[in-house]
């Protein structure tokens, strides 16, 4: 089968003070349709970069895609115009944000909003866009929606908003989804419903997701396949279960232990959390040939600090980059 | 150790009312007010983490910051290892709050930038303790120790140092003046996960040294399992939940908690299978207009008329485990089960 989105050997490079830095190195991967794919990582290791980059979205200017491709169900959106990108972003991929306050536009209804997407995209007459989306609303369950199109983004709460978003993102039922840590300002509970409400509409349109996270836990809830980054490379690949259970990463393997999740059954027991010592490297030293995690991994030697790790392929279809793969 | 007994309760807070005025428009008329923590009692033990959970809006951090009179109480007292704290004026007020510290959330706004680490760990000393000041240094040099900063690092400015490093700043403040009660208001929720991990370690490593006690604060149910020993559940101003650690978590009574709980993500395949998901509709209703009766009964799964009728007390059911709920039965049975 034919994968409907195939990135290979992406490198986005950004020109900051310290020079033009790798912050996506190398990066291959594919989305199947209806299929969920999580990235996971600290902040600043290019997680939001991938999404970007392949929305052609990348600050003008400063980000570039230096090499590599990305087929849409065969064609390299890397090298298609502006307008191409436009009809692609909404009618094909489309993206939620992390902060549903801001991304809104305060001074327009919701109903607005969601009805210059249909216009734009599917030339909907007024009258049209208006009707579907009232639809789209209550396909998000909104409450009320034919009177709740009319409200102005402040009038909802932070949940509502990010149902608004993702009822925006839908409107042209696009192929793939990309939420960017879209639950990260919402609590708990209002969490549980969104990631009910995405289940419900991949299941019924068959909408490829790629999640971007740092929690594990949300990895484990809803993702298929998972991708760990780290300093704009991809250090470990594989099955959601296979990767949580069995890690072959340090990192990945840091990530998972240093977190008190929240077990079966909590006993008397607390053990001290493991902890992954130092903090992420600077953009600096991003795009060197060593492992750029090795100064804090305690699998580390002088091979690790002196040669960029060549991916480990698993059977289990597991791919780690770690020159120590076989003994995490 | 101290001479005191480890059972005896350090802080004592009752019937505790903190509100706002919450007039809206622009025309003056009746006064509203809303009730940002309501009508509530609880102690906690010397040496023990009470944990306060709840969603975004559920009264946590104001319940906080009136305990360290940072916000007004409206009604209500707050017994400070034996005294009024509310009560108390200049001199002894000074003294007191020497004993209760404060730990951030935001550790990028909650440092002055104009300050060098040393003069933020240094100013809680200059003025809550009176003692001679030639100790200060010494003092200021264990404390940077003990949060793990290197002397080299005191004349740094907060802009020079990581997140995770902040917080230790934060950390070394707060522990400056010998406090016995630190309370912790999100202390970890700004920070990366695996530097998480470290501060909650120190946290914890300190309490032993120390014989700390915490009023910890955190929307985190896994971060709360690991550092707490007793979790209060708060749900708009009201505690609806008051519970030792193991009783809480392995069998929540409460439908809240239950939903709450049910709702975080884990990674644990046992737990997700044994747990199934209780769905609460809706968001939290109007904080000025709350539902009459039980203020959960408007997205409870389970409520009857009696639960919008009247409002439940919080009473103790098996255990000694707090519950406000009508339709817990006094053996503690929960009306809705999470396992199944």
């Amino acid at each position: 089968m034919n994968a409907l989105l195939k990135v290979e050997n992406l490198r986005i490079e950004l020109s900051t003070r310290a020079g033009v830095v790798p912050v996506i190195d190398n990066l291959s991967f594919e989305l199947n349709a209806g299929e969920t794919l999580s990235f996971v990582g600290e902040s600043g290791c290019g997680k939001s970069m991938t999404a970007l980059g392949i929305m052609g979205l990348l600050p003008e200017k400063i980000g570039r895609i230096a090499s590599g491709t990305i087929l849409l169900d065969g064609e390299d959106i890397t090298k298609a115009g502006k307008k191409r990108l436009r009809e692609i972003r909404g009618n094909d991929i489309s993206m939620i944000f992390q902060e549903p306050m801001t991304s809104l536009n305060p001074v327009f209804t919701i109903g607005e909003q969601i009805a210059e997407v249909l216009r734009q995209h599917q030339n909907l007459g007024k009258k049209e866009a208006w009707a579907s989306s009232v639809e789209l609303l209550d396909a998000v369950r909104i409450p009320d929606a034919r009177r709740r199109a009319s409200s102005y983004p402040h009038q909802l709460s932070g949940g509502q908003r990010q149902r608004v978003m993702i009822a925006i993102a839908l409107a042209c039922k696009p192929r793939i989804l990309i939420a960017d840590e879209p639950t990260t300002a919402l609590d708990v509970t209002i969490q549980a419903q969104i990631f009910d409400l995405l289940e419900e509409l991949r299941a019924q349109f068959g909408t490829a997701i790629i999640m971007i996270t740092h929690d594990m836990g949300v990895v484990a809830e809803i993702a298929e396949r998972m991708i760990v980054m780290y300093a704009g490379r991809m250090v470990e690949q594989g099955e959601v279960d296979l990767v949580l259970t069995r890690p072959r990463h340090p990192y990945t393997k840091g990530l998972i232990e240093c977190v008190p999740h929240l077990k079966a059954t909590v006993t008397e027991e607390r053990a001290e959390l493991t902890e992954v010592a130092g903090i992420v490297p600077s953009l600096a030293e991003f795009g060197q040939n060593a492992c750029l995690f090795a100064s804090r991994c305690n699998l580390a030697d002088q091979h690790c600090l002196q040669t960029r790790p060549v991916e480990h392929h698993f059977d289990s279809q597991q791919i780690s980059a770690c020159w120590h793969a076989e003994n995490v | 150790m101290d001479t005191r007994t480890q059972n005896e309760i350090l802080l004592d807070v009752a019937n505790l009312t903190v509100r706002f005025p919450a007039n809206r428009g622009v025309f003056p008329g009746k006064k509203r007010w809303l009730n940002a923590v309501d009508n509530i009692t609880f102690t906690i033990k010397r040496g023990e983490t009470l944990a306060l959970v709840g969603e975004s809006g559920s009264g946590k951090t104001t319940t906080a910051l009136a305990v360290a009179r940072l916000v007004k109480a409206h009604t209500g007292s707050v017994i400070l290892d034996g005294k009024n704290f509310l009560a108390l004026k200049d001199e002894q007020l000074r003294v007191a709050r020497a004993k209760l510290q404060f730990i951030f959330q935001d550790p990028y706004s909650s440092l002055n930038p104009r300050l060098n680490a040393e003069a933020i760990v240094r100013e809680p000393l200059e003025s809550l303790i009176a003692d001679d000041k030639t100790n200060h240094d010494q003092v200021i040099d264990q404390l940077f120790e003990a949060v793990g900063l290197r002397p080299e690092q005191k004349k740094l400015f907060p802009h020079q140092f990581s997140g995770g490093q902040r917080q230790r700043i934060g950390i070394a403040r707060a522990l400056a003046t010998q406090p016995e009660l630190v309370i912790c208001d999100e202390p970890v929720s700004a920070l990366d996960v695996a530097v998480q991990a470290q501060i909650v370690n120190l946290l914890r490593r300190l309490q032993h040294q120390r014989n700390l006690t915490y009023l910890f604060i955190s929307h985190d149910l896994g971060v709360v399992q690991h550092m707490c020993d007793r979790i209060a559940v708060m749900y708009m101003g009201k505690i609806v939940e008051f519970a030792d650690r193991m009783s809480l978590f392995n069998n929540p009574q409460h439908p809240y908690t239950a939903a709450l709980l049910s709702a975080v993500p884990s990674v644990d395949r046992e737990r997700r299978s044994k747990f199934k998901r209780i769905l609460i509709p809706g968001d939290p209703p109007d904080a000025i207009n709350p539902p009459m009766g039980c203020r959960f009964s408007s997205r409870c799964p389970v409520a009857t008329i009696a639960c919008s009728e009247s409002e439940p007390p919080l009473k103790a059911r098996r255990d000694g485990h707090l519950v406000a709920c009508h339709l817990v039965s006094d053996s503690g049975e929960s009306p809705v089960s999470i396992t199944g």
